[in-house]
């Protein structure tokens, strides 16, 4: 018998909203099979070739960015013909999608949850941080987000607007928010604030800075991994990453083990 | 009127199939992967990924890339092992009504016919032994370019085990057919073509390889019109049935292999991309079979006018 908690769904749901600027771009669909199973963290992989054709071949994962009322919300950027052909869809026209799937963010008891993201890896924080309020109504919720430029933080500017979300901002080259680095603020933050959970997604060499701090904080530190992928559920094996016990139990597989990884399972 | 309802079974030597679709090892992972998107026992047989003697923990990252129409994969046949494989996997597989096909690796002989021993003992429908892996050292594809290793291995597996055994070639050889015939007089049951081409990616930025292992296989719908002529040559040469591979995705492709001589098809890289594709394929053939007024998948194989 399916698991229901775990079950995963292929549907071409119809797409609500798809919204462009420059090139960052979201999309909603409809999918209330998968909005009712899926948990933050998780993803789903899209086909993002044309009716019929072969290429680009790959579906494309993307996390999941918000789920509300049946309808399911991904924020892209445009980096090649994939998600160039995903940019030029219409409302109304299908998205063929599987999901939810992987291992999302384990949501943890405590009274401070510090959620960084750096650049599209923003993405998934808007449906951690609702899933956290719904779990935890009383505790802080902080999101530091971090990018390259003002314009790709505006693809997340809807999280300055929940209520109860402290949102710090930073940008590489001073456009918006601190002119620096995310770890800044959230080294800044854990001295103002005090210590809390980590939850990260973002840029590789940015997250093992963070659960590094985090190692050295003794803070819980949860980090979400990218790689390509094939098929997204366990089949292929073509998402390895090297895990800190390697050697004893082989590879780990982002789209079965993770996405989300305990950061010390990972690197430390 | 009552439509009949067109004949789907095909047969490998005694091993009667419900239909002539099944699924390619490595693509499909241990069929459970796909239980939430596929009705498993509307397909043929599930042939399962490569399992070894000792658990394999497979190549470096990267793994893979994608390519025009196609991906290069260098998985390095991770698995769990034998033992692990039985206890762990085998169970989950037995609740299915379709034809289980174990495909196996080694490193020497001695561990291909170990394998086939050791599956001997369980219910499995058959067995697939791939001599055919590029992306390994030992083992894999070295004992798939040699008439002669083809011939001692297939002889004794065959020697092992009272199963249907499949002999899965590389395409990666001069002469595709001359090593069919070699697993035939070893006295394979069948033999399934082709396995992934040897290819390379390499990033203009970095000129690096993409892949960690340098090279890799190259599947996916690139490589069907290769994969069809190759079962045609050697569907010619032999008289065992020919189980054709190799960038299958369409109904159209399925009659095409059917028709160049195989009796069997299997569906890789397009599981990976639709996880219904299978299924979805199973009905497809039914449906052209309806439409197009033949009452048997049987009539198409070998069926190409020359």
């Amino acid at each position: 018998m399916t698991n229901y908690k775990n079950a995963k769904h292929q549907l071409k749901g119809e797409i609500k909203n798809i919204f462009c600027r420059d090139e960052y771009c979201r999309i909603t669909i409809e999918a209330p099979a998968m909005c009712q199973v899926a948990e933050p963290g998780q993803f789903v992989m899209v086909r993002a070739s044309e009716e019929k054709s072969n290429d680009p071949l790959f579906r494309r994962p993307f996390s999941i960015h918000q789920v509300a009322d049946g309808l399911l919300t991904i924020i892209f950027k445009i980096v090649g013909r994939g998600t160039r052909n995903l940019a030029k869809m219409k409302a109304a026209e299908l998205l063929d999608v599987i999901g939810p799937l992987g291992k999302g963010f384990h949501v943890a008891n405590v009274q401070r949850h510090y959620l960084v993201g750096g650049g599209m890896g923003i993405a998934p924080l808007h449906f951690l941080a609702e899933s956290i309020r719904k779990q935890h109504p009383e505790s802080e919720i902080i999101a530091l987000l971090g990018a390259r430029t003002a314009k790709e933080l505006d693809a997340f500017a809807h999280l300055n607007s929940l209520g109860y979300l402290q949102v710090a901002t930073s940008t590489d080259d001073g456009t918006a928010g601190h002119h620096g680095l995310v770890i800044d603020l959230l080294e800044q933050s854990v001295a103002a604030r005090g210590s809390g959970a980590v939850y990260c997604c973002g840029p590789g060499p940015m997250m093992k800075a963070i659960a590094l701090f985090c190692q050295d904080k003794k803070m819980p530190c949860q980090v979400s991994l990218e790689t390509v992928m094939a098929c997204g559920v366990g089949a292929c094996l073509g998402c390895a990453v090297s895990g800190a016990d390697v050697i004893g139990d082989g590879y780990l597989h982002v789209c079965k083990d993770g996405p989300v990884f305990e950061a010390a399972k990972i690197w430390l | 009127m009552v439509v009949r309802r067109p004949d789907l079974t095909v047969a490998i030597g005694d091993w009667q199939l419900a239909n002539p679709i099944m699924t390619a090892s490595g693509t499909f992972g241990y069929g459970a992967e796909f239980a939430d998107f596929v009705n498993l026992n509307r397909l043929g047989a599930i042939v399962v990924k490569g399992v070894s003697v000792k658990p394999r923990i497979g190549n470096p990252p990267p793994r893979i890339v994608e390519t025009a129409c196609g991906m290069l994969n260098a998985i390095g046949l991770e698995n769990p092992g034998i033992e692990k494989f039985l206890t762990d996997k085998m169970p989950q597989l037995k609740k299915y009504t379709c034809g289980i096909v174990v495909n196996i690796l080694g490193d020497s002989l001695e561990e291909y016919c170990t394998l086939a021993e050791r599956l001997n003992e369980t219910d499995i429908a058959a067995i697939e032994v791939n001599i055919s892996c590029p992306n390994v050292k030992k083992g894999g594809v070295a004992f798939g370019t040699d008439a002669k290793m083809v011939y001692d291995v297939t002889r004794c597996v065959r020697e092992r085990s009272d199963k249907p055994i499949i002999m899965k070639l590389s395409p990666n050889v001069t002469d595709i057919a001359a090593m069919a015939a070699a697993a035939e007089e070893g006295g394979a049951s069948a033999v399934s073509l082709i396995n992934t081409l040897l290819g390379m990616a390499i990033d203009i930025r970095t000129r690096r390889p993409k892949l960690a292992n340098k090279v890799g296989g190259l599947s996916g719908p690139a490589i069907k019109p290769i994969a069809l002529r190759m079962v045609w040559q050697v569907a010619q040469r032999v008289k065992v049935p020919v189980i054709g591979i190799g960038g299958i995705s369409t109904v159209e492709d399925v009659v095409e292999f059917l028709l160049a001589g195989a009796t069997a098809i299997q569906i890789g890289t397009a599981n990976l991309v639709n996880p219904k594709a299978a299924e979805e394929l199973v009905d497809g053939l039914e449906n052209y079979l309806l439409e197009n007024k033949i009452a048997s998948a049987k009539e198409l194989i070998n069926g190409l006018i020359t």
